[in-house]
């Protein structure tokens, strides 16, 4: 009964997806302001509608009702509550689901909290996130059904797959997803602007929130899953260049090109079309990346089986939606006059060269992640582009985005002087200069060249908030009263690249990691990067849910004083066949010592891998303080956001008599 | 602005920039997928170094005191044949267990190599789900398939008269695959 119900629910919510996306849509033209009303409503009760969809589903889950043919493939009622819950979207069926209530999340926040944007606006915005909603509902509906019944139902499910039994993959997916899905908003903006034909610093600032909290979930869903990847699939990297991990990347940057030529939208009324153009983008590189990836098309470690015939109707979807919006652009962009000018060398300047790498790397990364695929295509030839391209591309493309982040923020608007700006960084710049020959002479240029850049960026965001606040030329207790009353959103900047600085070291650090594959038996020791690893033990241990623990005991000394014990373990799951190595990792913030538990190999003893991975925990800790400057400044607009509208508002009538 | 002091036209078709590559893309992605749907692209597919060429020297005993075989017994079969790799021990080998007796049965050459296995395991297993092998030969060490740069078992070559190999296939032989590629395979090299 309960699935349905569900049924009928995702049934509803097409039809209201569809009515908010045609309603929406039309209602500004009519000047039927009943009409325009009807669009808000229609979007929550098109969350409403799909919220109990995935409630139901998230009920068949709880409950383990293995009629429900989702559920029977990947769950079990041996698997604990929280992944017996997350497991419902650990799925390609359950996913999209979840994916369309972001969605409408998004689409429903809008409307609750949209008072302050003009009716038409709002209806138009809204229009387009039903629309593309509609779409992808109609999808699940019809193609991928997450509540379709099995007959006769299994006894036990096949269980959640091992790998996603974890809780940094519980909340990774829908953290990404609210990253992807986010920026449907800022499309939505652009779109509904190509419609009216118009731009404003007021429209800069209705969508920079949106953009920025996007970005702040897809930074921190990178994040994690990063982290994830490194602690749990035991191979000590953390980054694999895999499609699906592009996927995720290529929005990040357009998203982070997007969210700094917005303020120049907003400021300076200058770079519209620009603007425009990269929410289209970021949003169609977020469907993109979500969909294609479960074609088929792209091989990918991340395996989500799904039949070509659901690709096409993908495809199909992804071609309204973005060849539709690209249509619109080419035809209406051209008449967006940009009102603000500016001389080369400015902070406008500064931020349209942050653009400008920022595009260069996501092309690499598009060109490097479709190149396989399309050369087979053409070609016939079977070929895999994998890390070594990308790092040879990526990282000089990188250095000149790295040293232009850290000049632009002390660039003032319209008209700079590059003289004074670069006076304030001699500091950076010398630290940076000193690490790098200090690291060159023992270790590989490109790992010097990192760790000075991540110098350089930390000291310099850190030099200009030291600016902003006079720090050491006013009494300290001034410079903190100017810590308080200073925007939030310039605090959230710096922290933003002081975040970036931080993740780029953690990175150079990375390349400095020292590793050994090694059998010991118990009692044995080896050396490796100035400890001593001996292995003192392998037992069983009791294990939960359906898998059954091995450990091994590892005791790390340094000149024979004994430190910690490491203890990493073999989950086995006899039921699906399967084990997973969980890493020990013992962290003190800048070195992590790293040892897998890989194989118990047939002449007895146990397989390690053993790993020091220098400044490692730096990059996770850099992507934590990028979204965390993200909610610093989130937190600034949103008590401005207000304002400009209202002033808006004012000058309405104004803008209706010219 | 460079886009500003622009002639109208072009500023127009550098606008429909975006369009055309999306366009292109999206053609591309097309093509793909229908390719996939009729079976003859798979993405998933790891390429062979032995595609074009003939299989490297080896010469291995065969399955308890049987006939084994060698690279000069590939050279030129009398008509396309399979080389299957097995082992007693690979579940995904028993899913193709059935596809390959019915290949045998409709009178395709299928050669078996043992991989990595025991004598009485292998027997049983032959025992238990059929033979489909006219030989057997036995790689107990693993070397031979180092040479031939086996990705792991089942793994199926086809070999056509002039005993190159055209295709190789990582993983169970599936309906869709035989229908497929497989068939196309045996009328291009008949």
């Amino acid at each position: 009964m309960i699935p349905e119900l569900g049924h009928f629910a995702l049934a509803l919510a097409v039809a209201l997806a569809f009515a908010q996306g045609v309603i929406g849509i039309f209602a500004p033209g009519l000047r039927d302001p009943r009409a325009m009303r009807a669009a808000p409503a229609l979007a929550i009760s098109h969350l409403l509608a799909i919220g109990t969809c995935f409630l139901c589903l998230i009920w068949a889950g709880i409950v383990s009702d293995f009629t429900v043919e989702n559920v029977a493939n990947f769950s079990s009622s041996a698997v604990p509550l929280l992944y017996r819950i997350t497991g419902t979207w650990g799925n390609h069926d359950g996913s999209i689901v979840l994916w369309c209530f972001i969605l409408s999340a998004c689409g429903a926040t809008v409307a609750a909290f949209g008072h302050n944007l003009p009716s038409s606006l709002r209806a138009r915005v809204l229009g387009v996130l039903g629309l593309v909603s509609g779409g992808f509902l109609l999808f699940t509906l019809t193609q991928s059904d997450p509540l379709a019944r099995l007959w006769p139902p299994p006894l036990q499910g096949a269980g959640v797959n091992p790998i996603l039994q974890d809780p940094g993959l519980a909340f990774h997916p829908p953290m990404l997803y609210a990253g992807y899905v986010g920026f449907s908003v800022a499309f939505a903006f652009a779109i509904a602007a190509l419609i009216d034909g118009k731009i404003d610093a007021a429209w800069g600032r209705w969508v920079r929130p949106w953009a920025l909290l996007s970005w702040i979930f897809l930074t921190g869903g990178i994040t994690l899953g990063s982290w994830w990847s490194y602690y749990t699939l035991g191979w000590g990297g953390f980054w694999f260049w895999d499609p699906v991990e592009n996927a995720a990347l290529l929005p990040w940057l357009t998203g982070t090109a997007l969210l700094h030529c917005a303020i120049v939208v907003e400021k300076r009324e200058a770079l519209k079309a620009w603007t425009v153009l990269l929410a289209i983008a970021t949003f169609s590189l977020s469907l993109s990346g979500t969909f294609l990836v479960r074609s088929g098309v792209l091989n990918s470690v991340h395996s989500f089986a799904a039949a070509p015939n659901q690709g096409l109707f993908l495809l199909v979807l992804l071609g309204l939606t973005i060849g539709g919006s690209l249509l619109l652009f080419a035809v209406r962009a051209p008449v967006l006059a940009a009102t603000g000018i500016f001389s080369p060398l400015s902070r406008e300047s500064a931020l349209v060269l942050n653009n400008i790498f920022l595009c260069a790397i996501a092309s690499v990364v598009f060109i490097g992640t479709l190149y396989p695929p399309f050369v087979n295509l053409l070609f016939g030839i079977q070929l895999s582009v994998g890390a070594p391209f990308f790092n040879q591309t990526v990282l000089p493309l990188t250095s000149p985005l790295i040293v232009a982040m850290a000049v632009g923020p002390l660039l003032p608007w319209k008209r700079a002087d590059l003289a004074p700006a670069l006076a304030r960084l001699w500091l950076a710049a010398g630290v940076a200069l000193v690490v790098f020959l200090v690291t060159t002479g023992e270790r590989h240029v490109v790992t010097a060249l990192g760790l000075a850049g991540g110098i350089w960026v930390m000291l310099s965001a850190l030099i200009e908030l030291a600016e902003r606040l006079r720090l050491f030329r006013v009494p300290l207790g001034a410079s903190l009263a100017r810590l308080v009353t200073l925007p939030r959103a310039a605090i959230g900047a710096t922290l933003g690249h002081l975040g970036f600085g931080v993740a780029v070291l953690g990175i150079a650090g990375m390349t400095l990691a020292t590793q050994k594959v090694i059998v010991m038996h118990p009692g044995q020791t080896t050396e490796l990067g100035g400890y001593s690893w001996t292995l003192d033990d392998i037992h069983d241990a009791p294990g939960a849910g359906d898998y059954s623990l091995r450990v091994a005991d590892i005791t790390l000394s340094e000149d024979g004083h004994k430190l910690y014990t490491l203890h990493p373990s073999r989950r086995d799951f006899s039921a699906q066949d399967t084990t997973t190595d969980d890493a020990a990792i013992k962290t003190n913030g800048f070195q992590d010592l790293y040892a897998v538990f890989s194989d118990e190999p047939a002449g007895g003893g146990a397989e390690l891998r053993l790993n020091r991975h220098p400044l490692a925990p730096e990059i996770w800790f850099g992507g934590l303080i990028m979204a965390l400057g993200g909610m610093l400044s989130l937190s600034d607009r949103r008590l401005r956001v207000g304002a400009p509208a209202r002033a808006r508002e004012r000058e309405k009538p104004v803008e209706v008599v010219a | 602005m460079s886009a500003m002091t622009m002639s109208p036209t072009r500023r127009r078709l550098l606008f429909g920039v975006p369009l055309a590559l999306a366009v292109a893309g999206g053609g591309g992605f097309y093509t793909i997928l229908r390719r996939m749907q009729r079976n003859e692209y798979d993405p998933h597919a790891l390429p062979s170094p032995l595609i074009g060429k003939r299989p490297p020297a080896f010469s291995l005993p065969g399955l308890n005191g049987g006939p084994g075989f060698s690279n000069l017994d590939l050279l030129a079969p009398p008509k396309p044949m399979l080389v299957n790799w097995f082992a007693s021990w690979c579940i995904p080998c028993l899913q193709e267990a059935q596809m390959l007796d019915w290949l045998a049965k409709n009178g395709l050459t299928i050669w078996g190599i043992n991989y990595q296995d025991k004598t009485a395991a292998a027997e049983q297993y032959l025992a238990r789900n059929g033979n489909p092998y006219a030989r057997i030969a036995t790689d107990t060490s693993g070397l031979t398939a180092i040479n031939w740069g086996v990705y792991g078992v089942p793994e199926t070559y086809f070999i056509d008269k002039t005993g190159i190999v055209r295709w190789r296939y990582a993983g169970p032989l599936t309906p869709d695959i035989v229908n497929g590629t497989l068939n196309k395979l045996l009328r291009r090299y008949a």
